[in-house]
């Protein structure tokens, strides 16, 4: 539609093909569709665990009647179930949603709702299961991915930020904001916002979200005790872990919109064959 | 752009995708039907177990914190208060009459009674109890040093797994019972412990006696401790899994 052929005829100039790059490599490509399963398993399977204490504390261990978060379903004044959801003082009616979830005449009383978590019904053992399978795909995966960029040179060469992106990173937000991507030649490369946050999602969330992970077990910890001091205990660990999932959904909707607002079919090739279409520079007729 | 706006190959791309979810869904629907999947996670259990075995070395303490970390009260969990009549009869007269058996793969069988428990070299340690559900609660720990109380009863050579077996049914079900390799039952902060926070063990934590094994998940230390049994494996008990919560599809390794 963006690119019609000659139907408007002789009269209409016709563009010149869009240049095609090589825009990932196929490890990269590998990797992401096989950690898009993992990360939709552990998040999946991690709400399942969630749900067998539906509660988040700081520290070494549980202050039970002083969680940082909770997820509870609680009695009205008229003794009706509401799901309450706490985050410090803050106390928010999640009814339908957290807490309390499901077809009105068969409410629910779990922390999040059966769509929300794998498997659906209520099963620690079984949620545990797919948490540490899925985990034992995508941690390896990530140490290997990141070994891979490092030693391979991608790092350097796609990833780190350069001097005069910095200078531009204003301008660069804006047109973001304004849902106005890179063209030309511009687009051959990650633009700023692009780089810091895979930089971000790659070296910091996700290795904090497998080593918090790590630090809720008992045997771990015996053998890493560094683990307890990096987090500053178990349950600060585990409120950890949970701020990671929540850090790599918001990441998940945002790439995702970016990815349908900025030529999906054209970034879709590109994570499937490894082919990505330079989008063509700017053309007066497209404003 | 001009190859992906060709229709057919457009066509082509919509079906391999349509496809491709089509078997995975399939795939994965018959994979929780069958025991391919139990098989998937029993191995997957099994890497984990193996992993923590060998970074966790033989000695590798489970961290002891300062008297001043202890939760004001410990969260009991589980049963709390055992309904087997012979277990209220012990618990009536104050477990004067209760004596631990050790028996199974052992040179010398014996029974203990809990004086005879606290004659024995005991240990006293401030650690995490880490519940499968994701809280923990801290206390502090009495008891004898399960590898000390081991080596009076003489372990034979075939014996692999330390059993032991409980008063209590969780919620009126099946006895409860738990095993541990015999390397983790040689740990020096293994107890069976029949002391908390500087008090006899309550009911609700497992009196007269219970296991600690501190680099593992809460489930594994059996509460209202009435027999240790020695054997080379746990097949033969419950639904062969090696413990209560293990019969129902919890991890045997319970490290992580």
């Amino acid at each position: 539609m963006r690119y019609p052929t000659l139907a408007f005829g002789a009269a209409r100039r016709r563009r010149a093909p869009p240049t095609l790059v090589h825009r990932h490599s196929g490890i990269t490509r590998l990797w992401h569709w096989v950690n898009a399963l993992c990360l939709a398993v552990l998040l999946m399977s991690g709400l399942q665990i969630f749900n067998a204490h539906p509660a988040l504390y700081w520290g070494q261990d549980s202050t039970f009647d002083a969680p940082a978060l909770s997820i509870r379903a609680e009695r009205d004044a008229d003794g009706e179930w509401r799901g309450i959801t706490r985050i410090g003082a803050l106390r928010l009616d999640t009814t339908g949603v957290l807490g309390l979830s499901g077809p009105r005449e068969a409410r629910q009383r779990r922390a999040f709702p059966a769509w929300a978590t794998l498997p659906g019904p209520r099963s620690l053992a079984r949620g545990r299961d797919w948490h540490f399978l899925a985990g034992w795909v995508f941690a390896p995966g990530l140490l290997a991915y990141l070994t891979y960029l490092v030693l391979g040179g991608g790092l350097r060469r796609r990833l780190l930020p350069r001097r005069h992106e910095w200078r531009r990173l204003g301008h660069t937000l804006i047109d973001h904001l304004r849902l106005r991507f890179p063209r030309g030649e511009a687009a051959r490369h990650y633009n700023l916002p692009q780089k810091l946050a895979y930089l971000l999602v790659l070296f910091v969330i996700a290795p904090l979200a497998v080593l918090s992970g790590l630090t809720m077990s008992p045997t771990l910890d015996a053998a890493w005790p560094w683990l307890l001091d990096l987090f500053g205990g178990r349950q600060s660990a585990r409120s950890v872990h949970f701020l990671c999932a929540l850090a790599l959904v918001g990441f998940f909707v945002i790439h995702v919109i970016l990815v349908l607002v900025s030529g999906v079919t054209n970034n879709l090739r590109a994570m499937i064959t490894g082919r990505y279409a330079l989008p063509p520079e700017e053309d007066p007729r497209d404003e | 752009m001009s190859d992906s706006t060709d229709p057919a190959r457009r066509r082509f791309l919509a079906r391999a995708l349509l496809g491709t979810g089509t078997l995975l869904l399939a795939g994965c629907d018959r994979l929780s039907r069958g025991d391919a999947l139990q098989r998937l996670f029993d191995a997957s259990d099994a890497l984990s177990a193996r992993a923590q075995r060998l970074l966790a070395s033989r000695e590798a303490l489970a961290r002891e914190y300062a008297p001043e970390a202890i939760a004001p009260s410990f969260r009991p969990n589980g049963t709390t208060a055992p309904d087997d009549p012979t277990y209220r009869r012990l618990a009536a007269d104050g477990f004067r009459d209760w004596r631990l058996e050790v028996g199974g793969l052992v040179e010398r069988p014996a029974t203990f009674s809990l004086a005879e428990l606290r004659a024995l070299p005991a240990r006293t340690q401030i650690t995490r109890h880490d519940c499968v559900e994701g809280w923990s609660c801290i206390g502090q720990w009495t008891g004898v040093v399960l590898g000390e109380l081991l080596d009076r009863v003489g372990v034979r050579d075939e014996a692999r797994f330390v059993v032991f077996h409980c008063a209590d049914r969780y919620r009126g079900g099946d006895r409860y019972y738990e095993s541990l390799d015999l390397r983790e039952a040689y740990h020096p902060q293994t107890l069976l412990a029949y002391g908390l926070n500087d008090a006899e063990l309550p009911i609700a934590n497992g009196a007269p006696l219970r296991l600690r094994a501190e680099r593992r998940l809460g489930y594994k230390m059996a509460k209202y401790l009435m027999r240790l049994e020695l054997v080379a494996d746990f097949a033969h008990l419950g639904r062969g899994r090696g413990g209560y919560w293990e019969d129902r599809g919890y991890s045997w390794w319970a490290g992580i």
